[in-house]
């Protein structure tokens, strides 16, 4: 995709996450729209994942382990066509798949995550079961800068360097806030770059809401032979909804009704301007 | 008869878990041993210098061994993930919760040392809670075998199971238990060990032989007995319970657990549910700070021996 197409797809992506915790009156709002440029360049430029191969032993693993922003996630795959996007309107009601957190009852989705400090370990073993089998899919996780102090993150961080797991990358969507306070007031893990190197890992940094910078980044990957590779992602809380970023009642807020229309306006202006 | 078995001539369930996961691995590459610095208290450094590309060690880390098992096991692996019951079913009790049960990741968690294996050490390392807390857990099974055979069978079923399987055992040698119907082993199916009408023992893991002893005494004083080992405790298997309990005039449940959550109140529920109602005793580690001292220390100490279950089924018999 040229980036002009990302721009546009990452506004239409941004556009529908709203419509859907709209609808389902309830939602990650600030989350999913931090990360909805990192989805859209994994999923569209990046990763070997597509409705066809999802039951291919060589696909490319995705694994959410920020899984509160799950409508993100939704909202990309429905757009690869893993399910109809109608079905995203049957968001947290009863008896629906489609509930707060990814599960492997929506097609797409490789592990049931939710509870924060998880994707990483379990990127591991699947990193690791790749390289046991000579395989060469490669393994990526999004984690939230809010979940890096459980501790099961550095456990995980740890064996991924002492097994030299070149083919997994983490990204760190670093949008810098959390439910209660900024991350940096609530449990500071500055500077992150640093403790990801001791811990032997290739870091590299970039603006997580540039398609370009991304596209790049995952074009370098792995960013040293022998090591795992994190793109620490730095990101908007909210980003594309001026009132919506960097603010911190955003992280689950709903939008009212005269706040959703201003909200689809601006993306359909900024949608018109690329 | 149960008492002149020689214990010392057979083996500990731990040592029969390693050899049968080597007797696997030497014709399937997919079986995967995982590690959290236990390979020597888990028997398996043979099976590491065998296997060495079947073998991960996360180093202390039980939350990482456990993701860590989901994710190779997501890839079509066949992984047991081997640490001290204790560690293993409480710091890493969330990723077995999401990443294997939740997530249907069909990963074999096995709890060594198990119950109060470690007896000496204290309560860090017993573990008592861990069949009340994986019960509660939709998608596994909770499965403690109680000899060399049903430990061998365990172990080659659980490598291809269609859901998880979490297995506890101890360390000490455990004398054979010779089944009545020769049935052979199935998850969810309890073993008749000994055939009696006037009380039924229903023991699980490492209790099943003092149940089997305190049948032998009780014999001696004209009681009969039925002795079951309920290997399975999840799923359990309620119609070999109903069985039991409709032709006994009382029902004895043992096990190396607290007395809350385990075997007997999942046995108490069914019965209770399901209007059979007979007298009932639970026979395990009360909810109090636990005594100091060896297994067999602390097992005499809570009446988890002959001696003890004999003296129950005399009391509830009366």
């Amino acid at each position: 995709m040229t980036t002009k197409e990302l721009k546009e797809r990452s506004i239409i992506y941004r556009k529908k996450i709203l419509q859907y915790i709209m609808k389902a009156n309830a939602g990650h709002t600030g989350g999913s729209l931090s990360c909805t440029d990192i989805l859209n360049v994994l999923y569209n430029e990046v990763l070997n994942v597509s409705p066809q191969n999802f039951s291919s032993n060589d696909r490319d693993r995705y694994i959410q382990s920020k899984g509160h922003c799950v409508e993100a996630l939704f909202v990309v795959l429905a757009d690869k066509g893993f399910f109809p996007e109608e079905d995203l309107n049957t968001l947290c009601q009863y008896k629906s798949h489609y509930i707060g957190h990814p599960t492997k009852k929506v097609k797409g989705v490789e592990q049931n995550t939710g509870a924060l400090g998880h994707g990483l370990p379990i990127a591991v073993g699947t990193a690791l079961a790749a390289k046991m089998d000579k395989k060469s899919f490669r393994v990526f996780t999004l984690m939230g800068d809010g979940e890096l102090p459980e501790g099961s993150n550095w456990e995980a961080a740890l064996s991924a360097a002492h097994y030299k797991l070149d083919n997994l990358c983490a990204i760190i969507d670093k949008n810098s806030l959390q439910i209660t306070a900024a991350t940096a007031d609530v449990m500071n893990t500055d500077p992150l770059d640093q403790k990801f190197r001791s811990f032997g890992w290739a870091v590299k940094e970039i603006n997580g809401n540039d398609v370009d910078a991304l596209k790049d980044a995952f074009a370098g990957l792995p960013f040293e032979k022998g090591k795992p590779s994190v793109i620490i992602a730095h990101t908007v809380k909210g980003k594309g909804v001026s009132f919506m970023e960097n603010q911190l009642k955003w992280h689950h807020g709903v939008p009212d009704k005269n706040q959703y229309e201003t909200a689809q306006n601006e993306l359909d202006k900024a949608l018109s301007e690329i | 008869m149960a008492e002149q078995i020689n214990t010392h001539t057979y083996k500990p369930n731990l040592e029969i878990f390693s050899e049968t996961l080597q007797r696997l691995a030497l014709t399937d590459r997919n079986i995967v041993a995982v590690t959290s610095d236990s390979r020597g208290s888990g028997k398996l450094v043979p099976f590491g210098k065998k296997f060495p590309e079947q073998m991960v060690e996360v180093g202390i880390a039980e939350q990482n061994l456990v993701g860590v098992a989901a994710g190779l096991a997501s890839c079509g692996k066949k992984v047991f993930a081997v640490s001290p019951a204790c560690f293993l079913t409480a710091r890493a009790l969330e990723q077995i919760k999401n990443d294997v049960a939740y997530s249907d990741n069909r990963v074999n968690i096995i709890g060594i040392s198990a119950g109060v294996s470690y007896g000496a050490l204290g309560s860090t390392h017993h573990s008592l809670h861990d069949y009340a807390a994986l019960r509660a857990i939709n998608n596994i099974m909770v499965v403690a075998p109680a000899d060399n055979f049903e430990t061998e069978q365990a172990i080659e079923l659980a490598a291809k199971a269609d859901q998880p399987v979490y297995l506890r055992f101890g360390k000490k040698p455990m004398p054979p238990l010779k089944e009545i119907n020769n049935d052979g082993f199935a998850f969810g199916k309890g073993r008749v060990i000994l055939e009696g009408s006037d009380v039924a023992i229903i023991a699980t893991g490492e209790t099943v032989y003092p149940a089997l002893q305190a049948a032998g005494k009780l014999k001696q004083q004209g009681i009969t007995a039925t002795v079951i080992s309920m290997h399975t405790i999840k799923p359990l298997d309620t119609a070999l319970l109903r069985s039991v309990a409709e032709k006994c005039k009382a029902v004895i449940t043992v096990e190396e657990h607290s007395v809350y959550g385990g075997l007997g109140e999942a046995c108490a529920s069914y019965l209770l549910q399901n209007r059979i109602t007979k007298p009932f005793r639970i026979i395990g580690i009360p909810d109090e700070y636990t005594i100091t001292g060896s297994q067999q220390n602390i097992f005499d100490h809570y009446g988890i021996n002959e001696k003890g279950i004999a003296e129950v089924a005399l009391s509830l018999l009366k």
